[in-house]
């Protein structure tokens, strides 16, 4: 906030070799110009070191990236949908699998590929509007074996819909999540992870954008010890438009990780990633990573990413790391910023010189900072709700500094 | 009829390699109805005056008493001080980015009336106070003196005053930076404020440009840490002449 910086674009130019094809060590290489392989043991276990997990404490990953069964199904499903939403159950052997083009980037989600053994299938017919949000809550019941969980959702060609999926409960949850617009779809997904304290998350988000598409796809972090959500898009075609958006609120000792990669593969595309987060307590830690390609084909496209992060108290702590890699000069426009700023003593006392309380002070800087973002994402039927769990998370901060003044 | 009362004041600011006493034992009685103006060089004591009013945590009293109408301040927690009508506008008015003005300026009515304002009437009188001071009505939306001018910020915080009608009012130099206008708007605000004369003011400043245009009753030269002289309104004129140098001298 006022210690903010705004860091200005830095178009790091990566010089970069890609093309799918096959590595010299014999890996294959996936949508998005990393590594990337169906074949679990094509990834070695992370130890923590790598590039990719330097930043999560794979102590409590509860061997979920290692070799830890799967095959927990300690959770309910319940769904409400419009009767033309077909939301079900599917085998593992159903072609909707792998329609987004994602093949699993890390040790987990391949492991969660390979382990699910039914599909979550949810279809958006084409041509229809459907004005009711499909709403899949997925509660927890036991975090003691990890399970692993596959959804696809699929909006057909023009048609328009918004999709949540809803996480509660205790779990120790691997999943990998399609999401495949078709061309002139308009759809919006949202993921609310508000797990009970003991749930450890690794969810990976691929996005296929089709042609003339728009996508807003939000993930909202709350609860849980660790959770990490990768999210990849690339498109299937040119005038793609995705929107980005994430919310957090990390208290402490909580693990919020977020990595991002928008693979601009087509011309006429936009992408627009915005996160926001706020932190409190000892030991919270967020981490964005944000990585925007833009490739030789990838002409006329316009990218902004934006990652901000509220301390709300000391000990908190947040990564951030935005980067660009640009393959061609002809774009309209790319850039991006990451602020990180203390909600600190001199506005607290600037807002309390005025009359207000030093609880509503922080709800009102909190809300403020917020609020934007949650209308961004655009969905009624949980703005209000969201607000709420923000409020709820902000009762935690106000005991805190209660217990800190007795 | 209030009364601000300040007795024998120390207080010391927690620099980094510990406490340093700044203000060693300064003395003043306002009234409503009275204007005070306080005169000292930089570096003399002012600020720290001012934020040990408003109780910023920086600053410790270690000895002395504040009471408004026989209350005690200091026992009072930031907000409670403001609640019972003190206002401190500030010489840096702090950004407070994510918070409209508009939401700002009402949750702060609402807590110090203890009730929310009524709407209609709110608005009106928000919107006519901006008028006053020449504040764009698009500054509502924005977020709470982030990326204002220093002339704006200065303009935002008498439209607080206007609006909140504390009891007392400490400008902590709030015709520094100002322009010959700016300075003639904000004043004309102040004057408004206090113009039924049930408030009072102490009147924070460097220079004497703003007592021609808000006409103090008492003038106080502030210098080392306390009250060094005090006199009516001839006293600003003797320093508009002479400046600080006797009493900086004085005091070396
Ligand atoms: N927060 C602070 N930290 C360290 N020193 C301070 C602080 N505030 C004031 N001081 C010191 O106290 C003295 C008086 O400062 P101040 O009250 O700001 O004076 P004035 O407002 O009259 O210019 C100065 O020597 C200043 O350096
Ligand atoms: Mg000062």
């Amino acid at each position: 906030m006022s210690t903010a910086t705004d860091t200005p674009a830095q178009h790091g130019l990566a010089a970069h070799s890609h093309g799918a094809g096959t590595e010299p060590d014999g890996r294959t290489k996936g949508a998005l110009d990393r590594f990337a392989s169906f074949d679990v043991e094509a990834h070695p276990v992370p130890r923590g070191r790598e590039e990719d997990w330097r930043f999560t404490p794979m102590n409590r990953l509860r061997g979920l990236h290692d070799d830890a069964p799967l095959d927990g199904s300690d959770y309910t499903v319940q769904v409400d949908a419009d009767p033309r939403v077909t939301a079900a159950s599917i085998g593992a052997d159903d072609t909707r699998k792998g329609t987004s083009t994602y093949v699993p980037v890390d040790r987990p989600s391949a492991r969660a590929w390979a382990s699910a053994e039914k599909i979550f299938a949810v279809d958006i017919p084409r041509d229809e509007v459907i004005e009711q949000p499909v709403v899949i809550r997925l509660t927890g019941t036991s975090a003691e074996r990890g399970a692993a969980a596959h959804l696809v959702v699929t909006a057909g060609r023009h048609s328009k819909s918004v999709v949540v999926i809803e996480y509660d409960g205790s779990s120790s949850f691997v999943e990998n999540v399609e999401v495949v617009a078709e061309d002139g779809a308009e759809l919006t997904v949202v993921a609310v992870q508000d797990w009970a304290d003991d749930a450890v998350h690794l969810a990976h988000h691929h996005v296929h954008v089709g042609r003339d598409a728009t996508v807003k796809h939000a993930v909202i972090t709350f609860g849980g010890d660790l959770v990490r959500t990768g999210t990849t898009l690339n498109y299937a075609g040119p005038g793609g438009s995705a929107t980005l958006l994430g919310l957090y609120y990390v208290d402490a000792g909580q693990h919020i990780e977020n990595r991002l990669v928008v693979d601009h593969n087509t011309p006429n595309a936009t992408s627009d990633v915005e996160y926001k987060g706020a932190l409190q307590g000892k030991k919270a830690h967020a981490v964005w990573i944000g990585d925007v390609l833009i490739r030789k084909e990838a002409l006329g496209i316009n990218t902004y990413e934006l990652n901000r992060n509220l301390v709300l108290t000391d000990g908190a702590r947040a990564d951030s790391v935005p980067n660009l890699e640009i393959e061609t000069g002809e774009i309209e426009g790319a850039g991006h910023a990451s602020a990180t700023g203390r909600f600190d003593d001199e506005q607290l006392f600037y807002l309390q010189a005025r009359g207000i309380p030093a609880d509503i002070a922080r709800k009102l800087v909190v809300r403020g900072f917020f609020a934007s973002l949650i209308n961004r994402i655009g969905v009624p039927e949980i703005t209000e709700r969201l607000m709420t769990t923000v409020e709820r998370e902000l009762a935690v901060v106000e005991a805190m500094t209660a217990d800190d003044g007795a | 009829m209030s009364t601000l009362e300040i007795r024998d004041l120390h207080v010391s600011v927690e620099a980094d390699n510990g406490p340093v006493q700044i203000l060693h034992g300064v003395n003043l009685t306002v009234s409503s109805g009275e204007t005070h103006a306080i005169m000292g060089p930089n570096g003399s004591g002012k600020s720290t005056l001012a934020y040990a009013l408003s109780g910023h945590p920086k600053y410790t009293v270690t000895s002395g008493t504040v009471t408004l109408d026989g209350e005690d301040l200091l026992d009072m927690s930031v907000d409670e001080r403001a609640r019972v009508g003190l206002f401190l506008a500030m010489q840096y008015p702090v950004e407070v980015p994510g918070v409209s003005v508009s939401n700002f300026l009402r949750t702060a009515k609402t807590a110090i009336d203890g009730e929310a304002p009524k709407l209609r009437t709110w608005v009106k009188d928000v919107k006519q106070a901006m008028a006053d001071l020449r504040i764009d009505p698009e500054f509502a939306e924005r977020d709470l003196n982030t990326g204002f001018s220093g002339g704006e910020k200065k303009r935002h915080e008498i439209l607080q005053l206007e609006l909140l009608q504390p009891k007392f009012a400490v400008l902590d130099e709030t015709d520094s930076g100002l322009d010959i206008d700016a300075l003639r708007i904000v004043s004309d605000g102040v004057n408004r404020f206090s113009a039924n004369g049930d408030k009072g003011v102490l009147l924070i400043t460097h220079y004497t440009r703003i007592l021609r245009y808000i006409k103090p009753d008492h003038v106080h030269v502030f210098v080392g840490g306390k009250i060094a002289e005090e006199g009516g309104a001839e006293l600003a004129e003797k320093l508009e002449e002479k400046g600080y140098v006797d009493y900086v001298g004085a005091s070396a």
